[in-house]
């Protein structure tokens, strides 16, 4: 009881200098959230990834198309339950800024395969009967106010010319890491169009989306696949669809690299300020530690405050920094729109921030403690005054 | 010399000590071979010009520094060669600590100052209250039992460092320069208050002071002068002339 | 009457361990700051040097990226044909009809297969960008099956070293050089011939048609004309800026990101600052009782406070940046989200970021040393003596 009482009046002795401390340790400890979150949004589309669907892609690079032909072929595979495909249209709304995907689908297989968007029945008869119809996840349509009926005119950059899509449904996520960002419409629509312009790119796929029956089958499947149009016009490569967005993630790694080492960083700042808050204080009660040593209490009793008193701020910053990252990362999601398209603090960030809040209160009060441990009797009474 | 020639048990028996300090690279004797006996009961004033090593002296019979040479023996045990975790138990034990400036914590009340030792000790939390209030009554602060030291006068606060000092029943207690930060009269209750430790509770005391008026509670005063232990003369008649 | 300056330095001195971590504190800020404007400072530089001044790119209209582009036969010969074209020795137009794609290829190591741009050149590619020069090998011989590497893709992956093959596009190609593009984004790519690459992707459109002017004035007219003609549908721009507008949305990423982690961080370093400040003042308060009874006004007991936090900063900043500029040796890859393809940079310190982050850290030690250095001030000399 004594101790902890020390600890706590001790702890809240020079209440400005303690308040000053756990400000710093709430700024880092929340900043450090939100960057963990940033990097886990990057990783978002990878971990929702179903383990039973397949990414069949042109080898030479996903720039290349397949030809439509490809579908009735990778159908006929052994293991495979159904196939879909999608395009990826690239286009501009209103600025380019605006970003967020655009894929031309076949509707019916690609609803039927991604169950966590969840598409009110209705609306989706609706959007099937409109060949200029589309569907676009929540996320998307709250940030840009878009609503069921409005119509979202999208400037090409692959397939050129202003296109215009009336939105006819809204999709939910079944889950909170489920991207509401997209923008589904019509691969035929686009298709039939590009065939009218007459370009030379009609009945081009981007990839196949393919749903094998058991994901133990999934690497048997993807051979299969590729073998089947070996040595043809456009060689396929197969994999996973987690295989497959892990692999847009490896190639901007440098930048996740980047973030993770500054997240790092911001900890390693507040580290210093609460040693330097700690040492101060040691020092300043080094005739205080002197009297309690000069009564029977041992060093480790000594140390044992200096160790009390950082982990308690360490505690209360944390405790506040993880608080305030909630509201902050809401926020923050909000402004950055469909860019991030999946932003949700994870019970894994908060137990890092805890972890590292409490690396911060040992590792600061390392240095003081072993010196009011240490420090002479005689010398520490000295220092009265 | 006169005192190490009595045959008396003594309680302390300081054999031949020596300390020197290195001060930027030079090395400064601080006592030398000093001789002592203190017997139980006993109420010694150790006197002298500063820098002559009193404190010094204060601080290894009270278990807080380490001589280079000699032994104290401390009811037959050599305390100068016991580990530092033994010597901490034995301070916690035998000696009770009375500083010029109180050393009390100031984050504690005047209570919880008194209670510090006693949390070493296995009393329980009742155990510890009584004798808590018993200490604290007798150094008549009962009324001040909840204030900080930062709400006491210098005075009080001396009080309630004895009350800490006897609270755990030592044999001994050492007070280095207690009423040197005190006005005359708070010094004058200071100063009561240990002779009552001595005579009614017949605490064994060993007291550095340069105050004159001090040293004249004590029963015997030795003089400290460039480390060594020169004359002990008795203060009455000291004082009658 | 200024206190002495060595009062502060000394002071500082005296406490060492708390001046180190809280100019260490400091120096991570400058650091994270500086590092970031280098970042952002090498990719523009990468890409300015990536564009000359008198050369224009045409593209597909609204394709952004040469990879989306496409420009048919007919519209490339009608922009070969404009007379603002400047003409080669032999009295042919500088112009290369370029077709850009990209490749999965693994990395070297990891195995990543990761996107590199494959550019086929057309006659006057290389006269169109004098900073490209042969480092090793040769340069490809036209009409061949035969390419060449960036020196940042060179080595990096996996059939990029001299003599190797490369499979794309359904045939093999021969490296037999590698190419030093002067730190631009060419050096990122690989070369080979057009016509061959039109060939083997089996394309009938370039991406892109790269011209020199004769003169860089007429570019407006230029663009007026070509932008106007209806058989056209093309964007005319400068290299320079078609390429800054390439790596506009890494560039704001990166900068936007930067500053505001800088800003965050930095009230970190400025509560270290501030916290150091404070117990230095409540530590001196004598010693401040001492120096205004001696005659030193409030204003100079203000001034040696605030330079000693200055004089922290500077400490940070010499150390932050000390660091930052050692990153100049790291080179960053990354794949660029508006071509889609790998590109590498390096960290440049220019004067430029020398002197914000300097300005920076004197900031936080202005801000964080402010407030005890008006604490200091206005002591009372009676009351601060009396604290002794």
């Amino acid at each position: 009881m004594q101790f902890a009482k020390l600890v706590l009046r001790n702890a809240l002795r020079h209440k400005l200098r303690t308040a000053l401390t756990v400000l710093g340790l709430v700024v880092a400890i929340a900043s450090f959230g939100l960057l963990q979150t940033v990097v886990g949004a990057w990783y978002a589309g990878a971990e929702s990834a179903a383990p039973t669907r397949l990414v069949t892609r042109n080898a030479v690079s996903l720039v290349f198309p397949l030809p439509l032909g490809y579908r009735d072929k990778i159908r006929s595979v052994d293991g495979v339950r159904s196939v879909s495909y999608a395009n990826w249209f690239a286009g501009i709304y209103q600025d380019p800024k605006n970003f967020f995907p655009q894929l031309a689908v076949e509707p019916r297989t690609y609803f039927d395969m991604y169950r966590d968007y969840l598409v009110p029945a209705d609306d989706f008869a609706a959007f099937l009967r409109d060949r200029k119809g589309a569907v676009i996840g929540r996320k998307l349509a709250d940030t840009h106010r878009l609503k069921v009926g409005d119509v979202m005119p999208l400037r090409g950059t692959i397939y050129p010319g202003t296109w215009e899509f009336t939105i006819r449904a809204i999709y939910d996520g079944a889950e909170q890491k489920t991207d509401t960002s997209q923008m589904f419409f019509h691969w035929d629509y686009l298709n039939e169009t590009v065939k009218k312009r007459g370009r030379g790119r009609a009945d081009q796929v981007g990839i196949y989306l393919v749903d094998v029956t058991d994901a133990d089958r999934a690497a048997e499947v993807s051979q299969a696949i590729d073998a089947l149009f070996r040595n043809s016009l456009a060689e396929t490569l197969t994999e996973t669809e987690r295989a497959f967005q892990i692999g847009f993630v490896k190639q901007t790694e440098a930048l996740v690299v980047a973030i993770r080492i500054v997240s790092y960083v911001v900890i390693a700042i507040i580290l210093a300020v609460m040693a330097n808050t700690m040492a101060m204080t040691a020092r300043e009660r080094l005739a205080e530690y002197a009297t309690l040593k000069a009564l029977g209490f041992s060093p480790a009793f000594v140390a044992a405050l200096i160790f009390g008193e950082s982990l308690a701020i360490a505690a209360v910053g944390a405790a506040a920094g993880i608080a305030l990252t909630f509201p902050v990362g809401d926020w923050f999601a909000q402004r950055v729109g469909t860019l991030i398209p999946v932003f949700e603090v994870s019970a894994q960030t908060v137990a890092l921030q805890a972890l590292c809040a409490l690396a911060v209160g040992v590792a600061a009060a390392i240095i003081p403690g072993r010196r009011a441990a240490r420090v002479r009797i005689v010398e520490g009474l000295r220092a009265v005054g | 010399m006169h005192a190490a020639e009595r045959p008396a048990p003594a309680l302390i028996r300081i054999r031949n000590l020596a300390k020197s300090y290195r001060r930027g690279g030079q090395v400064v004797p601080v006592l030398t071979d000093i001789t002592l006996d203190v017997r139980a009961g006993d109420f010694l004033g150790l006197m002298g010009p500063s820098g002559s090593g009193k404190s010094t002296l204060l601080n290894l019979i009270a278990g807080i520094d380490k001589p280079d040479a000699g032994e104290i023996l401390f009811d037959g045990v050599d305390i100068t060669r016991l580990g530092e975790r033994e010597l901490a138990d034995w301070r916690a034990g035998t000696v009770g600590f009375v500083f010029q400036f109180y050393n009390l914590m100031p984050v504690l009340t005047a209570y919880e100052n008194v209670e510090l030792p006693l949390t070493l000790t296995r009393l329980s939390r009742r155990e510890r209250r009584a004798h808590v209030e018993a200490a604290l009554a007798l150094v008549g602060l009962s009324e001040r039992m909840a204030h900080y030291p930062a709400e006491l006068s210098g005075g009080q606060q001396q009080r309630v460092a004895i009350a800490r000092a006897i609270i755990s029943d030592p044999r001994l207690i050492v007070a280095d320069e207690p009423t040197g930060d005190l006005d005359r009269h708070s010094a004058a209750e200071v100063l009561a208050l240990m002779d009552r430790l001595n005579t009614d509770l017949g605490k064994t005391i060993v007291m550095v002071t340069h105050d004159r008026r001090a040293a004249e509670r004590a029963h015997a005063i030795m003089y400290l002068d460039k480390g060594e232990l020169s004359t002990a003369a008795d203060v009455h008649e000291r004082s009658v002339r | 009457m200024p206190v002495p300056v060595a009062y502060s330095l000394r002071n500082l001195w005296a406490r060492k361990l708390t001046t180190v971590l809280t100019a260490g504190g400091m120096a991570l800020v400058v650091f994270v700051f500086a590092a970031v404007l280098m970042l952002d400072a090498g990719l523009r530089a990468t890409l300015v040097a990536t564009g000359q001044p008198d050369n224009i790119l045409v593209t597909r209209r609204s394709s952004g990226t040469e990879i989306q582009s496409g420009v048919d036969r007919a519209q490339a010969a009608i922009v070969e044909s404009q007379p603002e074209i400047a003409l080669g020795p032999g009295g042919a137009p500088v112009v290369s009809k370029e077709v850009v794609v990209l490749i999965a290829q693994p990395k070297r190591g990891t195995g990543v297969p990761t996107n590199v741009t494959v550019r086929g050149v057309g006659a006057a590619g290389l006269a169109l960008r004098p900073q490209v020069r042969v480092v090793a090998g040769r340069m490809f011989r036209p009409g061949t099956a035969e390419i060449v590497v960036g020196r940042s893709i060179a080595e990096r992956f996996e059939g990029t070293g001299l003599g190797e093959r490369i499979r794309f596009g359904g045939r093999e190609w021969t490296v037999v050089g590698a190419f030093d593009a002067g730190g631009s984004a060419f050096d990122s790519e690989l070369w080979g011939d057009g016509e061959q690459m039109m060939q083997a992707f089996r394309r009938q459109v370039f991406s892109s048609v790269a011209a020199r002017l004769a003169d860089p004035g007429q570019f407006d007219a230029l663009r007026a004309r070509l932008e106007a003609d209806p058989r056209l549908t093309l964007d005319v721009k400068r290299e320079r800026s078609f390429y800054e507008e390439q790596s506009q949305a890494m560039s704001n990423f990166i900068s936007y990101l930067g500053v505001t982690l800088s800003v965050i961080f930095s009230v970190g370093a400025m509560i270290g600052a501030m916290i150091t400040m404070y117990a230095a003042v409540a530590n001196r308060t004598a010693e401040i009782g001492a120096l205004r009874a001696l005659g030193f006004r409030r204003g100079a007991i203000l001034a040696a406070f605030l330079a000693e936090a200055l004089f922290l900063a500077l400490l940070g900043w010499a150390v932050g940046i000390a660091f930052a500029a050692a990153m100049q040796a790291v080179q960053i890859s990354t794949m660029n989200w508006q071509s889609f393809s790998e590109l590498a940079f390096r960290f440049t310190l220019t004067r430029e970021i020398v002197v914000k982050s300097l300005l920076f850290a004197l900031a936080m030690g202005f801000v964080g040393g402010f407030l005890p250095a008006v604490r200091a001030a206005r002591l009372r000399i009676v009351d601060a003596l009396r604290a002794a």
